[in-house]
């Protein structure tokens, strides 16, 4: 998804795209991202070594097929992946990266926030070429289909990578990816406890097709996993509902949602912060509340 | 085998709980306001620190901070915590970028011989998130960034990391590059005692220059705004208004 969002940034720049992948059946892989809208070449490398995207092999093969094919620009998402790879890549080609854009104004002007979305700042780069990351919610996704790019095998300089990787434990979901859902719903310490959250949040979910999200207070309190927290420190989203329970709405959470086409909010204080940017808010026990719009929804 | 010789870079911020203004010249924020050391890089310090209570075989940690004088107190800070000597490039005028840092960095490990880098993931003024990485790559070392669990045994480093969607965990040989994530730890507050002692740590000045690099900017700002106003829609009832507003604003 990432991808497909730093594919629409780089259209606003102007020139030809091509895409880049490397891993254990890459070609095929390439073929598939060949049909993306926008690019007109694939690049590819089919090495087993890149399956894990392990930034000490994965930097130096970018940095070899960059300079290869002496692009101006070099964009990635602003996810997991592209921030642990590409302040690498930037330093081995001695650029200052720009990280998480939300606007392309020109060539070499960019729009990002910074002090957690507090203030917008538009810099000006003179390298090259230039290394962004971009925000995934900031930039519409193109289509996955349509496309009719070219294939060609990249230049493999098979760098050994000192980090091996040992296990990984992703939580499984059949909801949307937070990321990406087109409506969340969001709890936070206000639930009180895990159980709690377990039995409030995932039907008011499933009766909206939403994402479940969480706040920093809710994660640190063992509520919900890590990987739902939204915020400065956690993932930013943006999409057409955001609907939270229980959470104050402190500017590292607002960091990661205010972006959200409409906000609503359920939270017993009437003076929390979080009713300044909410277009719907509602005073009252989320213990009352959530299930009686969880009930009223499934209707 | 060698003991652990730990670099701790720090950053003076502006506190995390003040909410920044953008300035009327719209160059910057407001910088008038209470600052506290980057809360990644607590984090950091803390780590440090617990590897030594852990009985890890830890020489010593140096904590280092590139910045205004004002810095001296984040490294006295540092110390505080248990961080056992400081160094503070001063530099009033300009804020680094990250690839000078980097750089910096690269200079301050191999004067020092340190093998283990932690570093916070991400400084809270500008959301960067790259100075780890980049030093790392300029070292030519393993890194493991956004770490929630750190262990060493020997000269392996086995790094829990967050990723999108989960956890993975790593495993490479010192030398290495860490950043913290939150769930690392609970930082520590330095008690008075501590902080009295701080006080006769060594700290070393030094200058740019005396790493031979410069204040070079490759990226010129712009101009800095405020972020566009949200207007909170005003409070419903019940949760039927609830469901009523939301329908009209198509959200449902």
């Amino acid at each position: 998804m990432s991808s497909l969002a730093a594919i629409t940034a780089a259209q606003k720049l102007g020139g030809s795209i091509h895409g880049f992948v490397a891993g254990s059946g890459a070609k095929e892989v390439a073929a598939e991202a060949a049909k993306v809208e926008g690019l007109e070449k694939v690049i590819f490398v089919d090495n087993g070594a890149y399956d894990k995207g392990l930034p000490e092999n994965f930097a130096p093969l970018l940095v070899e097929n960059i300079k290869k094919g002496g692009y101006s620009h070099v964009l990635a998402g602003h996810s997991a992946f592209g921030k642990n790879l590409m302040p690498r890549v930037a330093a081995l080609l001695d650029v200052q990266q720009i990280s998480d854009i939300t606007s392309v104004e020109g060539e070499d002007t960019f729009v990002r926030p910074i002090y957690a979305g507090n203030a917008i700042l538009t810099v000006q780069s003179s390298d090259s070429p230039k290394v962004v990351t971009v925000r995934g919610t900031a930039f519409q996704s193109g289509a996955a289909e349509g496309g009719s790019a070219s294939t060609e095998e990249g230049t493999d300089p098979k760098v050994e990578s000192p980090t091996e990787w040992v296990s990984e434990s992703l939580t499984k979901s059949d909801r949307p990816e937070l990321g990406s859902a087109e409506r969340v719903v969001s709890g936070g310490r206000g639930l009180k406890s895990k159980e709690e959250f377990d039995r409030l949040m995932p039907p008011l979910a499933d009766a909206l097709g939403a994402a479940i999200g969480a706040s920093r207070a809710a994660v640190d309190s063992g509520f919900a996993d890590n990987s739902l927290q939204v915020g400065q420190t956690g993932k930013n989203v943006a999409p057409q509902l955001y609907l939270c329970a229980g959470i104050s709405g402190a500017i590292q959470h607002l960091a990661g949602m205010k972006d959200s086409k409409v906000i609503a909010a359920i939270n017993k204080d009437a003076e929390a912060p979080i009713f300044q940017v909410a277009d719907v808010g509602l005073v009252g026990d989320l213990f009352d509340k959530v299930p009686e719009l969880t009930e009223k929804l499934q209707k | 085998m060698s003991g652990l010789r730990i670099l701790v870079p720090v950053k003076r911020v502006i506190d995390y709980a003040v909410k920044p203004r953008v300035n009327k010249a719209q160059t910057g924020v407001e910088t008038n306001v209470k600052h506290s050391m980057n809360p990644f890089d607590e984090l950091s310090i803390e780590e440090a620190v617990r590897l030594r209570e852990r009985k890890q075989p830890v020489e010593d940690i140096l904590a280092f901070s590139a910045g205004p004088a004002k810095a001296q107190d984040i490294l006295r800070t540092a110390m505080a915590m248990g961080a056992d000597r400081g160094i503070h490039v001063v530099e009033e005028k300009v804020e680094l970028e990250p690839l000078t840092v980097a750089k910096l960095l690269k200079k301050v490990v191999e004067d020092e011989k340190r093998n283990l880098v932690i570093l916070g993931k991400q400084s809270i003024d500008d959301d960067a998130n790259q100075t780890g990485q980049m030093l790392a790559g300029l070292l030519n070392w393993p890194q493991a960034t956004q770490a929630s669990k750190v262990e060493i045994d020997g000269e392996t480093c086995t790094v829990t990391r967050e990723v999108d969607g989960g956890v993975e965990t790593l495993k490479a040989k010192l030398p290495m590059i860490i950043t913290t994530d939150l769930r690392l730890n609970e930082p520590r507050y330095a008690s008075l005692p501590n902080i009295m002692k701080a006080k006769k740590k060594p700290l070393e000045k030094k200058t740019l220059a005396d790493y031979g690099l410069d204040t070079n900017q490759r990226l010129k700002t712009v101009k800095v705004t405020e972020p566009p106003a949200r207007q909170g829609g005003g409070k419903v009832e019940d949760v039927d208004g609830m469901i009523s507003k939301l329908k009209e604003l198509g959200a449902l």
